[in-house]
């Protein structure tokens, strides 16, 4: 046993390998986690310029820049990018590079998968991102590509899109079970569970959510498949099959997915936010509860998203308290995080900034996901911008923000320079305000009776958007000065310490800065 | 280039007429012209009122110690990071507030959901992209079309007052009645929506959704088709006609004269620049949206009728596709649509417009004779 374990470390020597191969073959958590995230930043750049496109065309009433159609394809691949090549693989990224730091483990448990689950996704959506120029175009059913119109009446591409969704769910599945089996095998002497770090305890449980329901999207589009290419009808209703039957099982999938986009940042949040507070951070056990009754909860509370299909009165009720209910461990997340800032001694450098917001931002979207849970409200709300700007809400200052804080965080860690911290801020303003700008002017929009997914809208919704299209512009061009000031703080900057942050706690600021190629070859004792 | 040299151009002109036009900041729901919308409106404000005093109170005290609570002022920080009674309170509270907002919630549910006892019946079938209304008690129906011209949607004509939620036939309802709607689709789904009556329901294939109005006052109600269906998901309006009772009642009889005048024309001897004419507004509001006003198409979904082999084939094909559609493509059953003279209307018309110079006249004889010889027995 012994010889194996010193050929193995000797074969590999103590740096990476050279040139491509090194990306490639890759074990290694910490190249992986680099990976996810450039991958994911380059995602984002791309679905931000599809909103771009969406933005421009509702700058004004009329059609001026792109026809219907093509708006369609791009508030499709707008929404399955950001989704599934933007937010799932940046959390995946900061999971694989955090969390063996976290819990003093020297990899994921599974580096070999580790390196073709991340691979498989350039080539899913080098498929997806093809069929913008197969004939028939892109999707144009809506990143939710409700039945019949993406079966019957979809176009020619719909079937690389499902092979695309297939080999992403295929991704995500194995990343999931390396999580949980690195998370439950690979914890330093000491670490019990209540012990963990709040963002371990995050991601485990986003494991879970990921193995429960990737299996069921990939059932879906295989239903979707054999609907388009095998002549059955389980969506089809002249066939005997059902088109509302698609919306179950597809917000079966899409609900717990909302959560794996949000839970690890509920987590990272976790950790800056008591860092800059200097002060513990308050409740970690309700934390905890919190995070598992809201996962627990996402599974019974798909059909809010379908209170306008039909569903039986009984049904409806309890969809509309069970969707309710969701608001007290959120809330309980939210007082902790205030309570933990309460007396504590505050600074406000980038991170502590993008969570603060983070907190705030994501309360407002928490409030217009209360208020749609009503269900005779949502009569009036479902579908239109009202919707739009909720989860835009949740997502863009909730997960996109959570991300920003976490990168900002745990640069200084992986690249071994502190970021330029002026420029960081002028980030942070500059998304604030062009986020704002961009996404609460859409409330208005949604209440004054503006329908979701539409290229051209009545007049009395011009000026609403207008100003929505000046701040999603800002929003993205701001993206870029991110990555001007991630290359900088790569290629120089002052030299981090091992532990940057006045207040920070954790295993990941024991080991130097950058971390080392290997790390935690021998496990930390946790007391 | 010179097409987006025109484009640029449009930009600037919108940007800067956009700035004197009139400005329209509502920023709220409205209460509506129903019951039921007024509900919704105060169970809307209430939930609002809420959200915004716990928002007032959290931040409150999370701005206090930003302020407060600097390093840079000096703070030092406390260590405390537990507090049973607390952790329970804003538990405890949080539920308090949801069950007292569920009572009215669910009350405005179950009147909702109360369709029993309507005086009227009205179906609504979704089509792409128009609506269908039928009155099923007077047995007379007809389509609703967007009428905002293409010139304006190009930006080639100043646009009108209720540009995109203007339609050739609002749906005409009697005030004071309770309406129910079955609401069902032909194609894919759809949402009739209109938010003054505080209706919104989807239209499926294959189901007969149910949902009921009673409208207080006349007047026109706009809204608009709520749930994505295809390249004019935004151009299909729903407009809402509420008149007073007798006026309603001599809309009815008016109706009901026409579709027998309708059912006249049949018999009519047409000429063939008849129903060319006639047939070219049945393509424009009927075929135009995806065969394109000059049959071009947009394939590969939607073929041309220009130079297609089936507008310049043999009619009886012709009749075929147009009456019972194309299984499978976005081609619908034109034949339960339409009436035999805009039938035969329509497909003379592509048979002898643009390129098609076939000279064939199809005639309303024509397709009842078609009709007859291909029903089952």
């Amino acid at each position: 046993m012994s010889t194996v374990a010193q050929s193995h470390t000797e074969g590999y020597g103590h740096g990476p390998a050279r040139g491509i191969t090194r990306w490639l073959l890759t074990t290694n958590h910490k190249d992986i986690g680099t990976m996810y995230l450039v991958f994911s930043f380059t995602m984002f750049l791309l679905g931000g310029s599809m909103a771009m496109v969406i933005r421009a065309e509702l700058f004004q009433p009329g059609l001026q820049i792109v026809q219907p159609e093509f708006f369609n394809q791009m508030t499709t691949m707008h929404g399955l990018i950001m989704v599934f090549g933007a937010v799932m693989p940046a959390f995946v990224g900061l999971a694989n590079w955090m969390i063996p730091l976290m819990i003093g483990a020297p990899d994921m448990a599974l580096p070999r998968m580790n390196n073709w689950s991340f691979w498989l996704l350039p080539c899913a959506f080098l498929i997806l991102v093809s069929t913008l120029f197969m004939e028939g175009g892109a999707p144009n059913f809506g990143w939710t590509f409700y039945a019949p119109l993406s079966t019957t009446y979809g176009p020619p591409s719909t079937t690389f899109f499902i092979f695309a969704i297939h080999i992403m769910g295929i991704s995500s599945i194995m990343g999931a079970i390396n999580v949980i089996a690195t998370i439950l095998n690979l914890r330093a002497p000491g670490m019990t569970l209540m012990k963990m770090p709040l963002f371990v305890w995050t991601w485990l449980i986003t494991a879970f959510l990921l193995l429960a329901v990737m299996p069921v999207l990939a059932g879906v589009v295989t239903m979707m498949l054999m609907d388009i290419n095998f002549g059955t009808s389980f969506f089809d209703a002249s066939g005997g099959g059902d088109p509302v039957l698609f919306q179950h099982v597809f917000w079966f999938f899409g609900h717990p997915e909302v959560y794996i986009m949000i839970l690890p940042a509920f987590g990272a949040v976790s950790h800056i936010i008591p860092a800059f507070s200097r002060k513990p951070l308050f409740g970690y056990h309700s934390m905890v509860y919190a995070v598992v009754a809201i996962a627990l909860l996402s599974f019974i509370v798909w059909a809010h998203h379908m209170f306008t299909v039909g569903v039986p009165l009984t049904g409806q009720i309890f969809f509309m308290y069970a969707t309710m209910l969701i608001a007290v461990p959120t809330g309980v997340k939210v007082f902790n995080w205030v309570a933990t800032m309460f007396r504590g001694s505050l600074t406000f450098e980038a991170p502590m900034l993008f969570a603060v917001a983070f907190v705030i931002l994501f309360s407002i979207g928490g409030f217009s996901g209360l208020m749609l849970a009503i269900a005779p409200s949502d009569f009036q709300y479902h579908d239109t911008y009202f919707v739009v700007a909720h989860f835009h809400y949740v997502l863009v200052p909730g997960a996109i923000f959570g991300i920003f804080a976490s990168a900002y965080f745990w640069l200084p860690k992986w690249t071994g320079h502190m970021y330029d911290e002026v420029l960081a801020k002028t980030h942070f303003w500059l998304s604030f305000i062009g986020m704002n700008m961009a996404f609460f002017p859409m409330h208005f929009l949604g209440l004054a009776g503006m329908p979701r997914r539409i290229p051209d809208y009545a007049l009395q919704f011009a000026d609403f958007n207008r100003v929505s299209s000046i701040g999603a512009f800002t929003f993205g061009a701001t993206q870029l000065l991110f990555l001007f000031i991630v290359i900088k703080c790569v290629r120089g900057g002052a030299p981090a310490p091992a532990k940057p942050w006045e207040g920070a706690e954790g295993l990941e600021w024991t080991v130097p800065s950058p971390a080392p190629y290997h790390t935690f070859s021998t496990p930390p004792e946790v007391r | 280039m010179c097409v987006w040299a025109r484009r640029t151009v449009a930009l600037l002109v919108g940007l800067v007429t956009a700035m004197d036009a009139s400005a329209d900041w509502t920023v709220n729901l409205r209460p509506g012209a129903t019951g039921i919308s007024h509900d919704i409106f105060g169970l809307h404000m209430a939930i609002l009122w809420i959200c915004v005093a716990i928002g007032v109170v959290v931040f409150g005290v999370m701005f206090y110690a930003i302020v407060a609570h600097r390093k840079s002022r000096g703070h030092k920080p406390a260590r405390f990071h537990e507090n049973t009674t607390v952790e329970v309170l804003w538990t405890l509270i949080p539920s308090i507030i949801l069950v007292i907002m569920v009572v009215p919630a669910t009350a405005t549910l179950m009147d909702i959901y109360d369709t029993s006892g309507a005086d009227l019946d009205i179906r609504i079938t979704g089509y792409q992209w128009k609506w269908r209304y039928q009155y099923v008690d007077d047995d007379f129906g007809y389509f609703s079309n967007l009428v905002t011209p293409q010139d304006q949607i190009h930006n080639r004509q100043t646009k009108n007052e209720h540009y995109l939620l203007e339609v050739d036939n609002p749906l005409v309802l009697p005030v004071g009645r309770k309406i129910r709607f079955l609401v069902t689709s032909n194609d894919v789904i759809h949402s009739w929506w209109v938010p003054d009556l505080g209706v919104k329901k989807d239209a499926i294939p294959g189901y007969i959704n149910e949902t009921w109005t009673r409208i207080d006052k006349p007047g026109l109600y706009r809204g608009q088709c709520a749930e994505l269906c295809g390249k004019n998901h935004g151009f299909m309006p729903v407009v809402v006609k509420a008149v007073p009772a007798p006026e309603y009642a001599a809309w009815v009889s008016d109706q009901k004269a026409a579709a027998e005048q309708e059912r006249l024309l049949t018999e009519k001897d047409w000429t063939l620049e008849e129903l060319v004419a006639r047939g070219e507004q049945v393509y424009q509001t009927t075929c135009a949206a995806c065969h394109q006003p000059d049959g071009s198409g947009a394939p590969p979904a939607f073929p041309a009728l220009n130079g297609s082999p089936v507008a310049t084939g043999d009619a009886n094909g012709h009749i075929e596709v147009v009456l019972n559609g194309r299984q499978g493509t976005a081609m619908q059953a034109f034949g339960k649509q339409l009436s035999e003279v805009d039938l035969a209307a329509v497909i003379t018309y592509e048979r002898n417009a643009w390129g098609n110079h076939t000279g064939d006249k199809v005639t309303p004889q024509d397709i009842v004779a078609y009709r007859k010889q291909h029903s089952s027995p």
